[in-house]
């Protein structure tokens, strides 16, 4: 496991000066700045020219990555930022998880996290910044070594070079000679042209570990006298235990103990199977409590009834009103989509370890710093106390990006009742019904085109509940009554149209909902591209010509159309039985269009034979990374317009693992095929933009097909046949 | 007590017989490389070869695995996790990883098995493993890559 823990067992030279300004440069100190213990013993092993960075005798150069991976690549695209700065040689980079430390805080969101397809764009000058600031200070050591002026030495491929008297000193060979020299104060960073890592498309650093059963995830971790702990949780949100009886839990070999947790019924045991036994064996009475009569069906009343509410305005341009009786073909739809969950491939997992006066915390999480409060929280130790290990994500989706720490905070609970480290376990069936789902949004459109075909007016209002507002998100999210996670894709429509109305009316909550990879346009972007091809067919055009019309003034976002339209042969006849599908949409900073070819196969099933995916991202850093992630984003998408939904029935929710709540598997995997943009635009995210316009391309293209407009998500066998 | 050969190493393990070979693999043996998805032999990300058949573990009770030979990730013969890695490593397969091992693994047989794997023998031999993070395009390409590297 890459883990930085381990540091302060380690001695350190440090680099000799403090450095102020923007750039990060407090030197590498243990978390939390307990000092130095062995500062008086002069044994260099490493050079550590800011938290970034550690560079040894041996060359190698470790990046301490403060972004978690989740699959994403941070620790392979955050790296070649540094190296290439650096001019280091890529094959001696090697990566960490940084510990938590304000050090490693997120710039924009002010704490450890990771999110928001934030990682790369975030940190692209920062970790550039270090990376220069480190070839600096080597430089400067090789300029004193040689006693000639660092202008006349440069940096190449891991070793600084003195051209004019053909002498060279290899990166390790002068780190101890670095550690003297003070940072500078700021650093030039390169011109974009002299990049030489950066926009190519390197191997990532964490595959040869993910490969052969090496790679450390959360449910991996083992630490001597480690118990495990599954634990039995309300079947429905909000409920409470009345009373339960755990004698024929404990009488199963292996089972330790059997606590009552702020969050249920842990059974602890040796390991992992007594301790699931031992939890299908807890006999427990439950008080349902308020949602003990939840049930999907009459939630769409419900949820249809609060859309003929006004509702707090998102947007509002022009007049909808007023024009309303003005257009020449008036359209109405409802568009309504499920909760999902995450299901990340490794269930919710946390070790924690908890002593009279420390506690140890590893855990696959996007959220250290918040986590390490709830420690704190929960065992009156000072954060200081706390160590907190970032293992791999088995997945992270934003279900590992909790404000409540629930999934830490549960085992760390356990550890301090037990007395010893626990490991909590989650099954996929604990998962699946564990809530904290995308929210379940419904949308109400209506538009009125005008004698040219052009939309008139558009209103739509969106119902769904908020995951922001009655948390310390709310100031940050909500504003002026309206959650903008909620509305995301839509009160920013990129479409000219003269008067646009856009509300949002707030679902009454209890079910725990969260970020969904793609968060808000997860839905918006579905009702927003369904209905401008709806408005396109009525407007009898041709959907790409039509949003193209409508997008005259986005250059950007006509580059992305167009080369997606071209790419995938947009004006060309399909074979018989086939039909394609066009959608575009702007999320985290980065505009993708997918075009979509579709069929329906013998058995009355979808099939998507190909995807084709035009992405503009701004600046590239590793254009195989980015391919990568449309590729998932791709098989995300589909996932959920195939079979995505979690219901509920009489408070429970129905389904509970891969066979009803089904993925997509590699036999109905299409052929994606991804076209980056070289561009100047400003820098935006990968791991998210991609799935936002799959579900509608993919619904546009099988409409051609059947006549029939799929408005509510999942796909129904219904939907597959011709309209009569 | 359970006398069990795992990777080629004869072992003993005290467990109840009905303990599935998944968490005796990981939590007695402390072989981590099989990994726990969904407990209901949906996923394939605890794909073990139990003598040289692909077996869900997770599913699989230990009793099954008595007189018989238990290979994972970690034991999987050079002849096949070789040009398997080459090829992961090549096409860049991996996202979070955490389900590539049961890739992996069932990969391993397929081009044990084919010399010259088709898509549809991709599809047949592969659909069994979910991968949430979708890499399935990659790994379709690096199969066809390992059975020629293989030869």
């Amino acid at each position: 496991m890459n883990d930085n823990n381990s540091l302060s067992r380690r001695k350190f030279i440090q680099a000799g000066a403090a450095v102020g300004g923007g750039l990060l440069l407090s030197f590498y100190f243990p978390a939390f700045g307990k000092g130095i213990k062995n500062a008086g013993i002069p044994a260099p092993v490493n050079f550590a020219p800011n938290a970034f960075i550690r560079i040894g005798t041996d060359d190698i150069i470790t990046v301490i990555v403060n972004h978690s991976e989740m699959g994403q690549g941070a620790y392979t695209s955050l790296p070649m930022l540094v190296a290439d700065e650096m001019d280091a040689d890529w094959s001696k980079i090697r990566f960490e998880s940084a510990p938590v430390d304000p050090v490693y805080n997120h710039l924009g969101f002010g704490m450890q996290a990771t999110g928001g397809s934030t990682s790369t764009y975030t940190e692209w000058e920062r970790f550039r910044k270090a990376g220069a600031t480190g070839k600096y200070m080597l430089i400067a050591a090789a300029a004193q070594t040689w006693n000639v002026d660092p202008s006349s030495c440069v940096a190449e491929k891991g070793f600084v070079i003195h051209k004019s008297s053909n002498r060279k000193l290899s990166f390790g060979q002068l780190v101890e000679k670095a550690a003297t020299i003070a940072a500078p104060q700021d650093v030039k960073l390169k011109d974009p042209k002299d990049f030489k890592i950066i926009g190519t498309p390197v191997k990532r650093l964490d595959t040869p570990e993910k490969i052969n059963g090496t790679g450390v995830f959360g449910l991996d971790i083992n630490v001597p006298g480690l118990l495990t702990a599954v634990i039995a949780r309300p079947p429905v949100f909000g409920g409470k235990i009345k009373s339960f009886n755990a004698g024929k839990a404990k009488s199963i070999k292996g089972v330790k103990e059997v606590i009552e947790t702020s969050r249920g019924i842990a059974v602890v045991a040796t390991g992992f199977w007594p301790a699931k036994l031992g939890r299908d064996a807890l006999e427990i009475v439950w008080d349902d409590g308020e949602l003990g009569s939840l049930d999907s069906k009459s939630q769409t009343s419900q949820y249809a009834a609060l859309a003929g509410q006004p509702g707090a305005i998102a947007k509002n341009e022009g007049d909808t009103k007023a024009v309303k009786g003005k257009a020449n073909i008036n359209l109405e739809a409802v568009y309504d989509m499920p909760y999902l969950a995450h299901a990340p491939m490794e269930p919710l997992n946390c070790v924690a370890d908890v002593k009279a006066d420390s506690c140890e915390i590893w855990v696959g999480t996007q959220f250290q710093t918040l986590d390490l409060m709830a420690a704190s929280r929960i065992t009156g130790l000072k954060p200081e106390q706390i160590k907190l290990h970032t293992t791999l994500l088995g997945g992270g989706f934003g279900r590992r990006a909790v404000l409540d720490s629930h999934f830490v905070s549960e085992a760390v609970e356990v550890s301090k009742a037990v007395q010893a480290p626990v490991k909590v376990v989650w099954t996929r069936e604990d998962d699946i019904r564990g809530g904290y789902y995308r929210p379940r949004a419904y949308h109400k459109l209506s538009a009125g085109l005008d004698a040219a075909g052009k939309p008139l007016y558009w209103q739509q209002n969106i119902v769904c509940q908020s995951f922001a507002v009655g948390t310390p998100l709310e100031g940050m999210m909500v504003q002026n009554g309206v959650d903008s996670t909620a509305v995301e894709g839509a009160s920013n429509i990129p479409y000219h149209i003269p008067n646009l109305h856009v509300a949002w009316n707030m679902a009454p909550g209890g079910v725990p909902t969260l970020w969904w990879r793609s968060v808000g346009s997860s839905h918006t972007a579905f009702a927003v591209e369904g209905f401008v091809d709806e408005l396109a067919r009525a407007a009898g055009k041709d959907p790409y010509q039509y949003r193209r019309m409508l997008l005259e003034k986005h250059p950007r976002y006509l580059r992305v159309l167009d080369t997606v339209a071209e790419k995938a042969g947009w004006k060309n006849a399909l074979a018989p039985g086939r039909g394609k599908g066009i959608a575009i949409h702007e999320s985290f900073g980065s505009v993708v269009a997918h075009v979509a070819e579709v069929s329906i196969t013998k058995n009355k099933t979808l099939k998507v034979h190909k995807v084709v995916c035009a992405i503009d991202c701004g600046q590239i850093v590793n254009p195989d990374t980015i391919k990568a992630q449309m590729e998932g984003c791709v098989v995300f998408g589909l996932t959920a317009a195939l079979y995505g939904e979690i219901t509920f029935e009489k408070g429970r929710v129905k389904q509970g693992n891969f066979h009803n709540y089904k993925m997509v598997r590699m036999n109905e995997m299409p052929v994606v095929e991804v076209h980056l943009l070289d561009s100047q635009e400003t820098m935006g995210g990968v791991g998210e933009p991609g799935v936002p316009p799959v579900a509608p391309a993919v619904m546009n293209a099988l409409f051609t097909l059947t006549g029939k407009r799929v408005r509510n998500l999942p796909l129904r066998p219904d939907d597959l046949k011709k309209k009569i | 007590m359970i006398n069990l050969k795992v990777n080629g190493k004869a072992v003993e393990v005290d467990v109840d017989p009905s303990t599935p070979i998944l968490w005796v693999v990981r939590d007695s043996l402390g072989l981590t490389g099989t990994k726990f998805g969904c407990g209901a032999a949906q996923c394939g990300a605890c794909m073990v070869h139990l003598d040289g058949e692909g077996i869900r573990s997770c599913i699989s009770p230990v009793s099954r695995a008595i007189g018989k030979e238990i290979v994972t990730i970690e034991g999987l013969d050079p002849k096949l996790s070789q040009p398997l890695e080459q090829a992961w490593i090549q096409e860049d397969v991996p996202q979070c990883g955490y389900c590539q091992s049961g890739q992996i693994m069932a990969a391993a047989i397929l081009i044990r098995d084919k010399a010259d794997p088709t898509d549809s023998d991709i599809d047949d031999a592969m659909t069994g493993n979910i991968c949430r993070c979708g890499t399935y395009q990659r790994i379709r390409t690096a199969i066809h890559v390992a059975a020629k590297l293989k030869k």
